[in-house]
């Protein structure tokens, strides 16, 4: 039990006034930046970096951890209230989040996402006092066809479940594959796919892409449809904010999976945005409601949600016990960890034992700080629900411009934004499902990196796969995950020749 | 340090740029933007970040400086941005030796001409990884052991500084290396302590961490002499330590990567002359010292026909590896 008297000592450190005073500070700038799209949890804490470089490395760190801890939070409140992710890993609480919303019931939506986040984040934290050492040993297991078949898994979790046809579901991560492989190719150092103009050199943006697809594809339903016109006549109780987070243990078995899929995802390291889809697509195989999900279930919220926060905090003990940044924020912490002076690595746990354990310890307090914080905007944000729509819509296209602009001050990238709104909207009328395609975006390029390390490797033979138990492990569940809906399908068959299409006309609504 | 020592280090460093003939005529009139060619958090990015500390702290400029991220396409981005800046001197773009580098081996659409050269500030020096509980004690068994042809060298980027000194080293020691790219040098690192690669070609800064965690160690290092002694690293040993690379046997005198400062193309030679100087003002602080000193950095400055010169050699030198590798871009 020697973390834990290690963490007693931590507790000292970070529970003093000036530290609980940078704890709020930094929350309150997170929700803020996490809320406007486009700046970001990355950019707000470089932002913040340079005025912590005459501070002490703890309250550095402090403070920048409890910015990301609150933009974490504040990254779900527009996915939910305007369809508009603003981080990476938020968007799959999109998918539940955002129809409850639009059904009147803001409140709930934020409420539960809120209070899964926190308890996802606790378990992550719990896992990092007692398993630091351990984990780090796990994550150096991994090497390139290790990270490919996580991909594998994630990829597979999702894919095979989609309320679409399942071709509509390839053609959907093929234009996802397409999109992520603009660019300059890691493996070979080439050029790819930039026809000829200059500035997509950089890449597709995951912002510019997920604020298309997502904020200005279902502005432009709303307005055809003009289901949206009315504003939602959301009560906002106080007390709904309580009863949501009250009823969250009745979900116990989706707050475990979910908080177990994150903590794994986020040590081994697939990251968060890995970890929430994952978890998403689970809960819809596993769940009993599952062929509700898309309709705004609770677990469609508390699983994605639960997960990204496990993983987004268990990703800070890979950066901190091994120097590899677990996701982008945690990447310009570990910029900051080298400007005050420490080298993360696994010496850190030794030499800095009062900084490793008072952040871990302020990870406790920053998270309770930041629930807290985060419950009572709720109303607040809730009510930007009762805005009409003719005022609202300007708004989210106002905000989807600035934030893609925002990215890295391009024009071309408004264009692009715009461009993906129309894919988003064809997308949608055309019962194509969008989660494959961010999916394959977001993780397609590193899943694509990974799978050429490990050919590169293994003088281009598939068996470097199946050459120890981790790796065979990971790539059977996957093809397991992958195959399991195929047999399900057979067996059905199998009992009822004859089976009447009315689910499938169901179902054709919530295709995500 | 106090508010007076400040002032009296400023006022000091203003006299003796006072004292200085090429003291420039300009001085700018509104915010100087800072592109790092980099994401947030790596070493282009963190000098980008010292040297605007470093300004703001000593007031040496009137004016705010934000600091931007442009890494996109392994800092083609960043450079690509410099270049449709022409003639606008409120763009300072920092950078390594890929600004004359990348243009050879993959079709981007600058090339360091597009650009005004300012400085190279420090030099980052590279060294030959293994794991630590690896046989081998030198590069000269490193290179035996390699013979095999089965070993994995991992680096940062394709085609980039690292994979040029890998072929390098597999021309001088007439060894046959796989190359894996990863997308940074922290990133190789993690893999060869796990196990997955047979060595690497860090930087310093980049395995300092993990060479005092006892998960790798280095061979040698590739400088014509051995590093300043400074600090232990590990209970035994410091950076003075390391033997280089010729020592051993491994005949490559000499590798390192500057970190570069640039202007757009086609600004006034009053206005370059600004900048060189406000960087020599950066390089006279303490906290210079103290930067170089924590990132394990060689210092050094180079500004106008020296820097010249310099990539001039360095370009040659790069042209001949690719050429042979059949990188060339056509």
């Amino acid at each position: 039990m020697d973390n834990l008297s290690e963490l007693l000592h931590g507790f000292t450190i970070a529970v003093t006034v000036p530290h609980l005073v940078l704890m709020v500070v930094g929350v309150l700038l997170g929700i803020l930046v996490g809320v406007l799209p486009g700046l970001g949890a990355p950019n707000g804490v470089s932002l913040l970096l340079p005025l912590t470089f005459g501070m002490q490395p703890v309250s550095a760190i402090i403070l920048l951890s409890s910015m990301y801890w609150g933009a974490l939070f504040g990254g779900s409140v527009t996915s939910i209230l305007f369809n508009i992710p603003g981080e990476p890993s938020s968007v799959a609480t999109t998918f539940d989040g955002y129809p409850m919303a639009r059904d009147g019931r803001p409140t709930t939506a934020l409420a539960t996402a809120f209070g899964s986040a926190a308890f996802g984040a606790l378990i992550g934290v719990i896992l990092i006092t007692f398993l630091a050492s351990w984990v780090a040993q796990v994550a150096l297991a991994f090497g390139p066809a290790e990270y490919f078949a996580v991909y594998f898994l994630a990829f597979a979790s999702f894919v095979g479940m989609g309320g679409a046809a399942p071709i509509k579901t390839v053609v959907a991560l093929a234009i996802g594959f397409a999109i992520a492989a603009i660019g300059i190719d890691t493996v070979s150092g080439s050029v790819r796919l930039t026809m000829g103009v200059d500035e997509l050199v950089k890449g597709v943006s995951f912002v510019v892409a997920v604020m298309g697809l997502f904020g200005i594809g279902e502005l432009l339903v709303a307005v055809e449809e003009e289901f949206h016109a009315r504003a939602v006549s959301s009560k906002i109780d106080w007390r709904e904010v309580f009863r949501a987070v009250g009823r969250l243990p009745r979900h116990g078995v989706a707050l475990l999976r979910s908080a177990a899929i994150g903590c794994w995802m986020g040590i081994t390291p697939g990251g968060p945005t890995a970890a929430s889809f994952m978890s998403y697509g689970i809960a819809r195989r596993f769940s009993r409601r599952g062929r509700y999900f898309g309709t705004g279930e609770v677990e469609g919220i508390i699983s994605p949600e639960t997960a990204d926060h496990a993983a987004g905090t268990s990703a800070l003990l890979p950066m901190l016990s091994l120097g590899i940044p677990g996701s982008a924020t945690a990447a310009v912490m570990m910029g900051g960890l080298m400007i005050w002076g420490l080298n993360p690595g696994p010496m850190l746990f030794v030499d800095q034992k009062d900084f490793v354990w008072g952040l871990i310890a302020s990870m406790y307090v920053g998270n309770i700080v930041a629930v807290a914080l985060v419950l009572l905007t709720v109303p607040v944000f809730a009510a930007l629900m009762r805005i009409p729509f003719v005022v609202i819509a300007p708004l989210i296209v106002i905000i989807c411009v600035v934030g893609a602009y925002s990215v890295s001050n391009s024009y071309l990238d408004v264009v692009m934004m715009l461009g993906f709104g129309i894919v988003g909207y064809l997308f949608k009328k055309l019962f194509y499902p969008l989660a494959p395609l961010v999916l394959a975006i977001v993780i397609g390029d590193k899943a694509e990196d990974a799978f050429r390390q490990s050919m590169l490797m293994s003088k281009g033979s598939l068996g470097i796969f199946f050459a120890n138990k981790l790796v065979t492990c990971l790539i059977m569940a996957g093809i397991a995950l992958l195959l399991l809906p195929l047999v399900l399908q057979l067996a059905r068959l199998w009992r009822k020749p004859a089976s009447p299409a009315t689910e499938t006309t169901a179902q054709e609504k919530v295709i995500i | 340090m106090g508010r007076t020592s400040i002032f009296m280090l400023s006022a000091a460093a203003t006299m003796l740029a006072g004292t200085m003939p090429a003291l420039s005529a300009w001085q700018p009139q509104k915010p100087i933007e800072f592109v790092a060619t980099a994401g947030p958090g790596g070493g282009t990015d963190n000098l980008a970040r010292a040297v605007q500390n470093i300004i703001t702290k000593h007031k040496l400029t009137e004016q705010p400086i934000v600091v931007v991220n442009k890494g996109g396409g392994s800092g083609a981005e960043g450079y690509v941005y410099g270049k449709a800046s022409a003639g606008d001197p409120y763009k300072v773009i920092f950078g390594t030796s890929n600004a004359w580098q990348q243009p050879l081996v993959s079709k981007v659409a600058f090339n360091y001409t597009d650009l005004t050269p300012v400085a190279a500030m420090a030099q980052d020096e590279f060294l030959l990884w293994v794991k630590q509980d690896a046989p081998y004690k030198t590069a000269g068994d490193y290179l035996k052991a390699a013979g095999s042809g089965e070993f994995k060298m991992g680096g940062a980027q394709s085609k980039d500084t690292d994979e040029v000194l890998t072929r390098m080293i597999e021309k001088a020691g007439k060894v046959k290396l796989t190359y894996i790219p990863f997308k940074s040098g922290a990133e190789t690192a993690v893999q060869l302590a796990g196990g997955h690669l047979d060595s690497h070609v860090n930087n310093p800064s980049e395995s300092l961490g993990q060479w005092r965690g006892g998960t790798q160690r280095p061979l040698c290092v590739f400088s014509p002499k051995r590093l300043p002694q400074g600090a232990k690293v590990t209970a035994t040993e410091g950076w003075g330590d390391v033997p280089t690379c010729v020592e051993q046997g491994l005949d490559i005198k000499q590798y390192e990567q500057p970190r570069t400062v640039w202007l757009p193309g086609k600004v006034t030679p009053d206005q370059a002359a600004f900048y060189v100087d406000l960087m020599k003002k950066v390089q006279a602080t303490p906290e210079w010292k103290d930067y170089i000193e924590k990132t394990s950095q060689v210092d050094t400055f180079l500004t106008g026909v020296e820097f010249d010169k310099f990539i001039k050699q360095d370009l040659e030198h790069v042209k001949q590896v690719a050429g042979e590798q059949g990188w060339l871009v056509k």
